[in-house]
């Protein structure tokens, strides 16, 4: 990690408007993002996703953010303008989704969508742009990058759909790049793949990476630091190298609830909530 | 047709499945055979169309372009399936909420099968079901309301959250011991094949690869380069071992 944090999160909240007062999907979090890989983990409603929404200002309305500070590279990313988040969103901070069939343009060539973004961040020729988008699909290790520029999202398979997707992402050469469920709906070996490209773009141009997943296993390989989000909040932060060790009954439970390959588990554990773990004090 | 205590449930023999005519064909299974006893569990595994799930599809009469020979509690299968079948066999989709009316009641829901195969005792063979798992596995695995010998499960937890997950294959382990179920398990989660399975079958590209016994693959113990490197791709992530990944055709 570098002296000064690139993104730094302090009390956190979403609120979405309900018919019995508000609903809190993300409820005070704090946290800081290096040029390192961070996993945010927790299961379906925990509040990972609208986290990472929320950094971009990108939660659907009627939804409400507020924090304490939300700030990235010192730009305070809720007291800016529209267009001075619009300059960031892309250029500097990224977001790749889950799947690229709804990201990406069904009617334009994939490479002409990558030209397209770079070409939105800086002055190129379009030339200029495709030569750039080549590179960076090469980048993606995509074996033939000048066929594969002129395919069309259906022409792609689910896995050269998500490098695509990335290599779009990546081509303004964004600063912190957040990666919702970015391989989730892919093949092992494919899945490992685009992880090694991301691994890549951290250790070589020293991005900052948010990884957000239900994949406790998969994120603690691959990241240096988790968040484990339940019910809208953080309930545990440690080293990934240090899962085996964590404390809180809820990461406990989401470890000990998984079939295991090496060794044989008579009966899995199911999850004892606490009601207490939604408004405990953040730890 | 009965089930048979002991002795071989499911039957699999050189079977093939065809997708399309003439040069667009494509073989989704090629002479894929395995065996599976009365009671046990066993595993068909791959990535995407390795055609694991067009097999199930063929036991269960959802595919009609196959080649081969199929059984089941010892009687061959032909092209349809009567309803004497779908009493002792239920297919079990990824999807539970693409295969249920969304109008329907729950109740109505639950006694659908009942009725179609023109049982008595609709009350409580409902109220049996809900008893022994609950309202929502009672949903996903509605047709345990007929009460059948052999289930064909297609990524049964795929979509599910781990704690989710645990419960259904907590519920499965239950259900294949009390009633003494046959499992016909297809997934990409060599981890849950691993939970749930005796033995499994490794598909590549319509073929098996290999058939092996989960004690061989908890002891990293495949043969097939395949095989390996789905596993050590399973462990989790590892920058040496992306780097090495090859591609199998």
């Amino acid at each position: 990690m570098t002296q000064r944090p690139l993104l730094t999160v302090d009390d956190l909240w979403v609120r979405f408007p309900g018919r019995n007062g508000p609903v809190e999907a993300v409820r005070g979090i704090g946290f800081e993002v290096g040029r390192e890989k961070v996993g945010i983990v927790g299961e379906s409603g925990s509040g990972k996703t609208l986290t990472g929404r929320a950094i971009l200002r990108l939660v659907p309305r009627p939804g409400q953010v507020t924090a304490r500070r939300l700030e990235f590279d010192g730009i305070d990313l809720l007291g800016i303008s529209e267009r001075g988040i619009r300059r960031i969103r892309g250029r500097r901070i990224s977001m790749v989704m889950q799947d690229p069939k709804f990201s990406l343009n069904p009617v334009m060539p994939v490479g002409k969508q990558i030209a397209e973004a770079y070409r939105a961040h800086f002055p190129a020729s379009e030339r200029e742009a495709r030569e750039r988008a080549l590179d960076m699909l090469a980048a993606v290790r995509i074996r033939d990058p000048r066929r594969v520029y002129d395919l069309h999202p259906h022409e792609v398979s689910g896995g050269m759909g998500q490098r695509v997707m990335i290599a779009m992402m990546l081509i303004p050469e964004p600063d912190l790049l957040i990666a919702d469920e970015p391989t989730s709906a892919l093949d092992v070996t494919v899945q490992l793949k685009v992880l090694a490209i991301l691994d890549d773009l951290v250790t070589q141009r020293g991005m900052g990476l948010i990884l957000i997943s239900h994949d406790l296993p998969l994120v603690a390989s691959f990241c240096d630091r988790l968040l484990i989000m339940y019910g809208g909040r953080i309930l545990e932060t440690c080293r990934a190298a240090e899962l085996q060790a964590a404390r809180h009954p809820y990461t406990r439970g989401l470890l000990e609830s998984l079939p295991r390959i090496d060794r044989p588990v008579r009966e899995l554990a199911t999850l004892e909530r606490d009601p207490a773990w939604r408004d405990a004090p953040p730890g | 047709m009965s089930a048979r205590a002991g002795g071989t449930m499911i039957e699999v023999d050189r079977l093939s499945v065809t997708f399309g005519r003439g040069r667009v064909a494509l073989e989704a299974v090629r002479e894929v055979s395995f065996r599976v006893e009365a009671g046990a569990a066993f595993g068909l595994v791959g990535e995407s169309g390795a055609g694991k799930t067009s097999v199930l599809r063929a036991l269960a009469g959802l595919v009609t372009d196959w080649r081969g020979h199929m059984a089941i509690a010892g009687t061959a299968l032909g092209r349809r399936r009567d309803r004497g079948f779908y009493k002792l066999v239920q297919m079990v989709f990824q999807d539970p909420y693409g295969s249920l009316h969304p109008r329907h009641t729950v109740d109505r829901i639950l006694a659908e099968p009942v009725a179609i195969h023109e049982l008595d005792d609709a009350e409580g063979r409902i109220r049996r079901a809900l008893d022994t798992v609950g309202l929502g596995p009672a949903f996903r695995f509605r047709y345990l309301i007929l009460e059948p010998r052999v289930l064909l499960l297609d990524e049964p937890t795929s979509s599910l959250d781990v704690s989710v997950q645990a419960e259904i294959l907590n519920l499965l382990m239950r259900l294949r011991v009390e009633r003494g179920l046959t499992y016909l398990l297809v997934t990409h989660n060599l981890a849950v094949v691993a939970h749930m399975c005796d033995r499994l079958a490794v598909m590549n590209a319509g073929r098996v690869v290999e058939e092996l016994t989960v004690d061989d693959l908890r002891a990293r113990r495949p043969r097939r380069p395949y095989t390996r490197q789905l596993l050590q791709a399973s462990l989790g992530y590892d920058r040496e071992a992306a780097a090495q990944l090859e591609t199998f055709d």
